[in-house]
């Protein structure tokens, strides 16, 4: 039986349930409702409730622990002297997988018996050919470690699942006769349901804490391993970055740091002055007219997805600079399209809404009176905007630079498709150079083994980019909190 | 107080203008300043505007070649002495003639097409025919055969694709200096275009495969259509919205109507506010480790992608459940409770529908960025995969690998052929109607139940 | 030295500074001041009174034309400054203010220091030609504001920390630092406290001496205290105006009695 089966039993014995607990209540209360604590549909949920939480709790906790406990015990099978290092480990465990999926689909497709699957071994069948007869193709041919392990991978899978669905549906009938039989006129049965719901909505709210620490952990264990297998001096202050997946790369983050850093900077560049100018003239000089139209479409900006932008830079922008600066524009300061210019050009255009809408709300918030005092003192409006108005919002924009950098920072896809893949140090922002999220991408996607250091160095690279922004964000919200307490 | 008796006050230097029908020269100098200022500002918004048409002039003009499709329609002969040589229409046996057995009927078909039109083959080879017709064709023909066995036998006219240059051709892409380092397409062959297109051979036509269609290799895209990917981002956003917006809304419920200020509460609301910032290849990265490196979950399943965007968008939807929570005045709480409901009762019975509305717009919202999210996509390895079927089935649909229209689009932008491009600028547009239309939608239901308490 | 029987002897003789005939102000749809005609003496304190909503706060506007950074609020009629028309389209309503200063309901200091508050006016009217020059303007300004004593140590700590009383006093000051001819003050006591209102009130009488001073003002005692000239408005109209002392012992006008004596309000 499957997961999804075992989830659709449960689910059905909790609709059961909903109706014996509604007609046991009412029978206790002789069919007359006046007599029960709580509504008659309080003591159905109380029972479907009963029997749907408990037992769907413990199979999502065993569907998650049980691939990872059976991983545990198969890895310790294989001989020490087989594997040098995790990544070979990691290597010969995918094999595993892979046979046992290989015999599963034998067994289903008939290609194999039940007992030829769990008892075959490699001095007497072709494993590998047998496999490969039903469409499950092996990279090497199949060892016994490796075949036995896979048997025992599945023996295991085998008996997990069924102590797996005899202890759900247990509790689920567990659950379900525990609280039919609780159920009478005298019990509260709507206090029950609401702390079962109650409980549901903390869980809810939970999840966010539970994300933050999924992120930090996945970071971390990974980093760690990265630092085991790259000294973290030489990841943090080495100045070259030159992967490569046969042995003996650099990966120094700082070119990754400086092409980071110096798109970002164009991007702030170009968003800053002109969503700053925008929120200005928009919430100090625009009609109720033009701001009602030019507002929402400025915002359309920001609705745009960040594949568009990318694809905006490497085809459009690109070339067009390229025309502009390249060797046909006669300056000759720009070899390709994609470069620190153009991905900074493009998401500076995408952070424009950011910084405008962000900026207005602040400068929104700077009460009139203080518009009123400048005013009456003969004051023009730009007057009153540089020297009083912005000074006071100052803090609320510096908060909302500050996001709108760790946006920056974050972004992937403008720079992945429209800054170049080279990591250099250089000065020339018509040079393309990479960032630590594109080169996140092509650390992770293609065939990377998960455990060589060159794929491993992108959790590196997360790691610090979330720290970085973390960082960021956390000081811009208590800036812009701060800032927002003083004018409260 | 002395101070007012202070002789320097008493008399006021006159520095204002006697007049104030005319300007002083500082006055004047001011104004400027201000005029300056103003415009800077217009031309911050005229700036704004000026990217905004020129992002959209971009897409729609790249983007609308990609939904008509050149096509070549002629005349094909379906012998059975090729295709059936036991004659009985066996699908067994009709099926063991290859996609290269259909080949040559291509070539000849082409061949005649021209005598029959008056046109001079400059070629002295049939087989150099065969690069104006996509080569996906011989399979087209062979996929109607087994449709249609009793064709065999008889001649029908058939509309098979055109190959990407000569489709680049008709659209401008292609152009005779451009093929000069072409090896698959000479100027003859342009030649010969221009004269299939005068007789009516060779047409634009609207193309459907791009819209339902499946991807193709990289050296075919001519066949390439977003089809698929449209059905992996479907069920993604079916997972997200099943996800995100029962859990989305009980965390709302919770922070906003029961949380005691503590500090557990407290460290959550630090931490959603944050989510929201967290770069979303971060979320990409936790779903790789935690999903598919830790819990073994498929690689490339839409399944595994609607967990990742669930996460991402959650903190949005919780931000703005709470905000249309809060604007359901406590009048009608007191209300609630006044008559006896308990608090539960209070907020699911009365709150809840109030502010369902704007929970509603702020969940589409959120799906819509979901919708156009590629990073964290392109580490749960769904990109990369030519998605060449749809899946067969619901929990196919689900765990199958399969690729999202962003991350379709991002593999499109890749390739190194530009007729590539086009099909990305086209899947931009179809991407963009999407999230337009729920944006309006969202809109709609923003301006229709909106209450002003 | 309030109200001396000398210095009401003097009113007669003095200049008319702002004349306004036949205003109308309308907001929107809504005609919030009808047909007023009043004439402002210089060197004379003169108060608006009446009850909330009839248009003495907006009247004042007008005098400065702050009524300009409301969008939907018309001016109609005349209103002379020294005999020009401020509502010509030729005036620049920012050379204006400099001659009409305006200090507002609630202490408005900006988020600047007390010297910077100060020093803002002058800065941007170009009226120092160096640093000395400033430093004395700001020192006067505070002098006859008559809160140097209490700030003089702290002239570089931010304006928002000083008591409420105290801001009131500087934003006075601040706005005469400008030199203006008329000084507009709109309920400038509404916001502080009996001792900090005492304060402010002796100041009002003593810039009597330099500049044509216009309060509007809820509380009659205070208009008693220190106006020369009383206007009483009622639902958008001038309903009487004269010498304070009149007004409030033999009002002309039945509803001028019945405010004072506290019946409509």
């Amino acid at each position: 039986m499957s997961a999804s089966l075992i989830f659709l039993i449960v689910v059905a014995l909790a609709a059961v349930g909903f109706v014996l607990g509604r007609g046991r209540a009412m029978a206790s209360a002789g069919g007359d409702i006046r007599n029960l604590h709580s509504l008659p549909s309080y003591y159905a949920f109380n029972v479907a409730l009963s029997a749907l939480v408990p037992a769907l709790i413990l199979l999502v906790v065993w569907l998650i622990a049980q691939p990872a406990l059976i991983e545990n015990r198969v890895q310790s099978m294989i001989p020490q002297d087989r594997y040098a290092d995790r990544g070979e480990l990691s290597l010969i465990m995918s094999d595993v997988r892979r046979v046992a999926d290989g015999l599963d689909l034998a067994v289903e497709r008939d290609a194999l018996t039940r007992e030829e699957a769990s008892s075959i071994r490699t001095e007497f069948t072709d494993v590998r050919s047998r496999l490969a007869d039903i469409g499950v193709a092996l990279g090497s041919d199949v060892d016994r470690t490796t075949l036995t392990a896979a048997q025992r991978y599945r023996a295991l899978n085998a008996t997990g699942n069924a102590i797996r669905n005899a202890l759900v549906i247990l509790a689920a009938l567990a659950g379900l006769g525990l609280s039919l039989w609780k159920t009478n006129h005298e019990f509260r049965a709507r206090n029950s349901v609401e702390k079962v719901v109650m409980a549901l909505l903390i869980g809810a709210a939970s999840l966010a804490i539970l994300t933050t620490v999924g992120i930090v952990l996945s970071l971390i264990f990974n980093t760690v391993e990265f630092f085991k297998l790259y000294p973290a001096m030489d990841f943090f202050f080495g100045t070259t970055w030159s992967p490569s997946f046969g042995g003996g790369s650099e990966l120094g983050i700082l070119p990754l740091f400086w092409g980071t850093f110096y798109i970002s900077l164009i991007a702030l560049a170009v968003a800053v002055p002109i969503g700053l100018f925008a929120a200005v003239y928009l919430s100090e000089y625009a009609s109720p007219y033009v701001r009602g139209f030019a507002k929402p479409l400025l915002e359309v900006l920001a609705g745009i997805p960040t594949i568009v932008y990318g694809l905006f830079a490497l085809l459009t922008v690109g070339p067009l600079l390229v025309s502009v600066f390249g060797e046909q524009g006669g300056l000759g300061w720009m070899q390709g399209g994609t470069a620190v210019m153009t991905a900074g050009l493009v998401m500076g255009i995408m952070l424009i809404p950011f910084v405008s809408s962000l900026s207005d709300d602040i400068i929104n918030s700077v009460p009139q009176s203080m518009r009123d005092g400048s005013l009456g003192l003969g004051a023009t409006k730009s007057e009153t905007i540089r020297q009083v108005v912005l000074p006071a919002a100052l803090p609320g924009i510096v908060g909302a630079v500050l996001l709108a950098a760790s946006r920056a920072i974050g972004e992937t896809m403008i720079v992945v498709l429209g800054a170049g893949a080279a990591a250099r140090l250089s000065l020339n922002p018509f040079d393309a150079m990479t960032t630590v999220t594109a080169k996140i991408v092509s650390q992770l996607t293609g065939d990377a083994d998960f455990a060589s250091p060159e794929a491993l160095v992108a959790f590196a690279l997360g790691m610090t980019l979330f720290v970085i922004t973390l960082a960021l964000n956390v000081f811009a919200l208590w800036i812009v909190r701060t800032y927002r307490e003083q004018y409260e | 107080m002395t101070d007012a008796t202070n002789p320097a006050g008493a008399a006021p230097a006159p520095k204002h203008p006697s007049s104030l029908l005319a300007a002083d020269v500082r006055t004047k100098r001011r104004n400027a300043a201000e005029a300056r200022f103003k415009a800077y500002g217009l031309a911050a918004v005229g700036i704004g505007l000026i990217f905004l048409v020129a992002l959209l002039f971009a897409i729609i003009r790249n983007g609308t070649p990609a939904f008509t499709q050149t096509f070549l329609t002629i005349p094909v002969e379906l012998p059975e002495a090729k295709l059936d040589k036991n004659g009985n229409r066996d699908p067994a046996d009709l099926s063991k003639v290859t996609t290269f057995g259909y080949a040559p009927l291509i070539e000849v078909a082409v061949a005649r097409a021209l005598e029959e039109n008056g046109i001079d083959s400059p070629f002295e080879k049939q087989k150099d025919l065969r690069n104006l017709v996509s080569a996906s064709a011989p399979a087209q023909l062979r996929d109607y055969v087994l449709q249609h066995p009793d064709d065999i036998g008889k001649t029908i006219e058939f509309r098979m694709l055109a190959s990407s240059r000569v489709d680049g051709y008709l659209k401008g892409r292609v152009t005779r200096d451009s093929l000069a380092r072409d090896k698959n397409l000479d100027a003859e062959h342009l030649d010969l275009v221009d004269q299939l297109q005068a007789a009516g051979l060779i047409k634009k036509q609207f193309n459907w495969a791009f819209i339902f269609g499946a991807d193709a290799s990289e050296s075919r895209p001519e066949q390439a259509g977003i089809g698929v990917a449209m059905i992996g981002s479907f069920f993604m956003m079916l997972v997200v919205l099943a996800l995100s917006l029962p859990i989305g809304v009980a965390a709302s419920i919770y922070l906003e109507e029961f949380a005691p200020k503590n500090r557990w509460t407290d460290l959550i609301e630090v931490n959603i506010s944050n989510l929201a910032a967290v770069p979303s290849i971060v979320f990409g990265i936790l779903g790789l480790a935690v999903f598919i490196q830790f819990m073994h979950f498929p690689q490339s399943a839409p399944l595994v992608g609607g967990l990742v965007l669930t996460l991402m968008t959650l903190p949005t939807i919780i931000i703005s459940t709470r905000a249309s929570l809060k604007a359901v005045p406590p009048s009608i709480r007191d209300a609630a409770l006044g008559v006896g409901a308990s608090k539960m009762q209070a907020v699911f019975h009365h709150v809840l529908p109030l502010a369902m509305p704007g929970i509603l717009t702020g969940t589409i919202i959120g799906l819509a960025q979901a919708l156009g999210e590629t990073a964290p996509l392109l580490l749960i390895g769904m990109v990369g995969f030519i998605a060449s079927n749809a899946p067969d089935g619901i929990a196919s649909g689900f765990l199958a690998p399969n690729s999202a229209m962003p991350a379709q689009i991002y593999e499109w932008a890749k390739r190194a052929d530009p007729a590539y491009y086009e099909r990305a600028w086209g899947g931009i547009i179809i991407l963009l109607l999407f999230l337009m239309t729920m944006n309006i939608i969202a809109i709609i239901l923003r301006r229709r139940f909106e209450r002003r308490w | 030295m309030y109200d001396s029987p000398n210095s009401e002897a003097k009113i007669g003789q003095k200049a008319i500074k702002i004349s306004a005939n036949k205003v109308q102000v309308y907001y929107g749809d809504t005609h919030a001041i009808k047909d007023v005609d009043v004439q402002i003496e210089d060197k004379t304190v003169t108060a608006f009174i009446g009850p909330s909503g009839c248009g003495k706060s907006t009247f004042l506007r007008c005098l400065n034309r702050m009524n300009d950074t409301i969008d939907i609020c018309r001016v109609e009629g005349e209103i002379l400054l020294d005999g020009e028309d401020i509502y010509d389209k030729r005036v620049d309503p920012v050379q204006l203010r400099a001659k009409v200063g305006m200090v507002f309901q609630k202490p408005n200091p900006f988020p600047k220091s007390i010297y910077d508050n100060i020093a803002y006016g002058p800065r941007i009217h170009g009226l120092a030609r160096s640093k000395a020059d400033l430093d004395d303007i700001v020192e006067k300004s505070l002098r006859r504001g008559a809160i140097w004593n209490e700030v003089k140590d702290r002239l570089h700590a931010p304006g928002t920390g000083l008591s409420g009383g105290q801001q009131q006093r500087l934003c006075i000051a601040r706005a005469i630092a400008t030199e203006p001819e008329v000084l507009l003050m709109d309920e400038p006591c509404s916001a502080l406290d009996p001792i900090a209102t005492g304060q402010v009130e002796e100041l009002i009488d003593e810039l009597r001496e330099n500049f044509s001073v216009v309060i509007v003002t809820h509380s009659m005692q205070q208009a008693a205290r220190v106006s020369q000239k009383t206007a009483f408005f009622h639902l958008g109209n001038l309903v009487e105006y004269g010498m304070t002392g009149q007004i409030f012992t033999n009002p002309n006008d039945p509803r001028t009695e019945s405010y004072i004596t506290g019946r409509i309000g």
